[in-house]
């Protein structure tokens, strides 16, 4: 089928197979391999990216369901000062290890961060407990969203 | 981990999708769980037919004493309050339990009833909540009370040329009290135990139900009635009649883990609402 969708803020058109997860779509079709495949059926959160601004999972979204929508991904955050202040804690408070799990993890963090929804520890391990860091760095990426939380309340 | 073949058509609207509909095909709405059933090729379709897009499904609206909720609302619709919650916070309070932020964005509350997975949330939490459903087929309308919407593990009443596209909820009164208890190892993950109760005095409602347990949510037949009945529950007799229901309606040995996490959900659910009395 055919497909047209803005990917990062530009338009982009294509032709695909209908059964084509948004995953696949923006990995092969537009080549931005940041968006990260860990397990393929919707648990661990590695290949999270925004639809019209919201954090979906791109492996278990058919490409062909966001047709006209706005899809930005972990290559679309570059003027964006949140995740510039995000990007800053996490390689301060060593939020990452392999970084395999971080695209997706950036992504949720930002969108928890704009709801609202860090107050704790607690709160934070909770909004993120669908994204799983297989080197086991919970507390380093706790510890960076705390510190980007704080950042971003001063920065005002 | 990718589907096998199908064909995608978007439904412009419900008639359309309703024509379209036929034993081959699958409805789809948020797709968070036929997506991954699709990968993993649990489940296999010719034809997927997304209803998603559909506005007549993605609102609410007052029906007299009750309110209609469209399937296609999302769980983040409900969790945000961008619908109106005619529940004093109970579907609010459902919603943002259910799963993690991303699979709430997408996935909705006719998928949830429609996929009827008997350890997911909406299918437990309405049906005490004297939940209608409401399906439509290219002949007309019909409802039905939940209780016989949920025919068993993943089955339902819906014939394949039916859309459920909605539910309505009783508005609950100033009076109303409930309590949602579920059991997770871990966040957002599907539930090992579920009790939900609400219990409304004015609107005559008194339900304990138990989710997680058998093949499909279950309503407890002896401990609603002695919710009903108003005034402060003796704790051992709360926990003798729990016993009761839990044991006949899942046939679990008493000595069993499972038996005891569901007597303690159900438990501790009635004893909640009655600390809010």
């Amino acid at each position: 089928m055919k497909l047209a969708l803005t990917v990062n803020g530009a338009p982009v058109a294509g032709e695909i197979e209908d059964r084509m997860t948004l995953a696949d779509f923006v990995r092969d079709h537009c080549g931005l391999t940041g968006t990260h495949l860990g397990c393929e059926h919707g648990v661990c959160g590695a290949c999270s990216v925004l639809v019209d601004g919201e954090p979906v999972r791109a492996c278990i979204t058919l490409a062909a369901a966001v047709d006209g929508r706005a899809v930005t991904t972990i290559e679309g955050f570059e003027d964006d000062a949140a995740m510039a202040v995000i990007r800053e804690c996490f390689s301060e408070a060593h939020g990452l290890q392999c970084g395999f799990c971080t695209p997706g993890m950036v992504i949720m963090v930002r969108d928890a961060l704009a709801r609202g929804c860090c107050g704790s520890e607690h709160q934070i391990r909770d909004q993120l407990a669908g994204n799983l860091c297989r080197c086991t760095g919970y507390a380093g990426i706790v510890k960076a969203t705390e510190m980007a939380r704080d950042r971003l309340a001063k920065a005002g | 981990m990718k589907a096998a073949p199908f064909s995608y058509r978007r439904a412009a609207t419900l008639d359309e999708a309703l024509a379209a509909g036929g034993e081959s095909s699958r409805f789809l709405a948020g797709g968070q769980s036929l997506v991954p059933m699709m990968n993993l090729r649990l489940t296999l379709a010719d034809t997927m037919i997304d209803i998603s897009g559909l506005a007549e499904l993605r609102r609410s609206a007052g029906e007299g004493d009750r309110v209609f909720i469209g399937a296609g609302v999302t769980h983040a619709m409900i969790e945000d309050g961008r619908i109106e919650d005619p529940s004093r916070g109970y579907l609010r309070h459902v919603a943002g339990g259910i799963a993690f932020r991303s699979v709430r964005n997408r996935g909705t509350l006719g998928g949830s009833l429609a996929h009827a997975d008997p350890a997911a949330d909406w299918p437990t939490a309405l049906l005490a909540l004297g939940a209608e459903a409401v399906i439509r087929s290219a002949g007309g309308e019909r409802r039905l009370p939940l209780a016989r919407f949920q025919l068993g593990l993943m089955e339902t009443a819906l014939r394949p040329d039916e859309i459920l596209v909605g539910v309505t909820v009783p508005a609950l009164s100033d009076l109303a009290r409930w309590s949602y208890q579920k059991f997770c190892r871990k966040s957002g993950e599907f539930a090992h135990s579920i009790a939900a109760v609400v219990r409304d005095p004015v609107r005559e409602l008194a339900e304990v139900v138990l989710g997680a347990a058998g093949d499909k949510p279950c309503r407890l037949g002896r401990v609603s009635a002695l919710l009903a009945e108003g005034g402060r529950v003796d704790p051992q007799q709360l926990g003798q009649v729990v016993d009761e229901d839990v044991r006949d309606t899942t046939g679990l040995a008493a000595s069993s883990y499972e038996f005891h996490l569901h007597r303690t959900m159900v438990v501790r659910a009635c004893a909640r609402l009655q600390e809010q009395t």
